[in-house]
């Protein structure tokens, strides 16, 4: 079980985030998780309030997306979704020579901030 | 009112960027980490320990640290090899994490050492999603575990390196369908080396050894298919931020990436402001 460990590593770099855009608080995180990323979107569901708590992130909200795998033979370009658990022998030639495309990620895609002053620029931006 | 960011930063960036620097420190060193994954009792400590004691037979520098979620008892029977090893309590944490690791063997791995073994927490779960600066990760399982244990593990066995049978002289006995096995195995990391390993008769022990001296020596190790260079999540954030903290101890010229092109970069500038050129990551 992991998945403490995740949502606290998620809170640590929106925390940061948080103080770099000049966000007073955080009410929603959506992540990307991989189907393959070894990574169970309830268990991070489950942790989500407790990591949160004392933090810029209390009382946010976890949205975490499913991204499905896709898979890619490399000499003969077929593509596939490998399904979980994951077949990555490629059904075109059934060689090993494949690429993920997706189902590997464990991003931070976006971060919804309680109000703050705007502006996408780099770092706190003062008063809006 | 609610202000939108997009964020795409990878949520292990962190540990990502101390594996970094540990795998670059080692390097610098003469050095490599393998990293040893397996679930409880598949026969870990024991293969290590044979291990350890051909490394030093063969004259071949070598430590280790070994975690555990609690008590040192795997600590004390490694150290009969007369290798230097530490105990790395995780006081409950079912894996290691690179800066725990850093931490570690800050001020202990001894100078001379080529190869630094990692036992991990028995558990083939949460080990599988950290970088720990290694150079060769090697996933253990033991005839007695079933053939479908890539299967249900899918990201252990198939971000693995290496795979070892283990008690191989119990196969039979144990009805171990080897032919299932290493099709399950192909099937979740096409084209890895799998090799039979007993720590009873020390079969594979030299097999272990010989590839990670291998590595070391720059023998690029099997590339699953998970750590395809498409997938590797990006790491460097769009906006800047401030919160690397590499080891500039080792003052390298350049950096070798090898293969999986995890991210660019440990190459903020030393302190002078470092352009994001990496910007324009897409973070597919
Ligand atoms: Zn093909």
């Amino acid at each position: 079980m992991h998945e403490m460990s995740i949502a606290a590593a998620v809170v640590d770099q929106v925390s940061r985030a948080a103080a770099e855009h000049g966000a007073r608080g955080v009410t929603a995180v959506r992540l990307d998780v991989g189907e393959l990323a070894g990574v169970v979107p309830a268990a991070l569901d489950f942790c989500w309030e407790l990591a949160c708590e004392g933090t810029a992130l209390a009382g946010s909200v976890l949205s975490a997306t499913t991204v499905t795998a896709r898979a890619r033979c490399v000499p003969c370009a077929v593509e596939w979704a490998p399904g979980l658990p994951p077949d990555l022998g490629c059904p075109g030639c059934g060689g090993g020579r494949v690429e993920l495309l997706t189902g590997r990620e464990l991003q931070i895609r976006g971060v919804d901030w309680a109000d703050g002053p705007p502006g996408p620029g780099p770092g706190p931006t003062g008063e809006a | 009112m609610c202000r939108t960011t997009d964020l795409r930063r990878a949520v292990l960036a962190q540990n990502d960027d101390s594996a970094r620097a540990l795998r670059d420190g080692l390097a610098a060193r003469g050095a490599i980490a393998v990293n040893l994954l397996s679930s409880p009792g598949s026969g870990k400590t024991a293969l290590l320990e044979t291990e350890l004691a051909l490394a030093r037979e063969r004259g071949v520098p070598v430590a280790a640290l070994t975690a555990d979620l609690a008590t040192e008892n795997d600590a004390r029977r490694l150290a009969r090899s007369g290798v230097p090893v530490q105990q790395v309590l995780t006081d409950g944490l079912c894996h290691l994490e690179a800066v725990m690791l850093r931490g570690y063997l800050a001020g202990w791995l001894p100078a001379d050492a080529a190869l630094l073994f990692v036992e991990n927490v028995g558990n083939l779960v949460c080990p599988a999603a950290y970088d720990l600066g290694e150079s060769l990760r090697v996933v253990l399982a033991s005839v007695t575990e079933g053939e479908d244990k890539p299967l249900k593990y899918p990201t252990a066995f198939g971000t693995a390196q290496l795979v070892l049978i283990t008690k191989a002289d119990l196969a039979a006995a144990a009805e171990f369908d080897e032919a299932a096995f290493l099709a399950n195995v192909a099937r979740v990391n096409p084209g890895v080396e799998v090799v039979h390993t007993s720590a009873r008769t020390g079969l594979g022990a030299g097999a272990l050894l010989d590839r990670a001296l291998a590595v070391r020596a720059g023998t690029p190790a099997h590339r699953p298919v998970m750590t395809s260079p498409a997938v590797a999540a990006p790491h460097h954030p769009p906006v800047p931020d401030h919160h690397h903290d590499h080891d500039h101890d080792a003052h390298h010229d350049h950096e070798h990436e090898h293969g999986a092109h995890h991210g660019h970069g440990a190459h903020h500038g030393h302190g002078a402001h470092h352009g994001h050129d990496h910007a324009a990551v897409d973070p597919r």
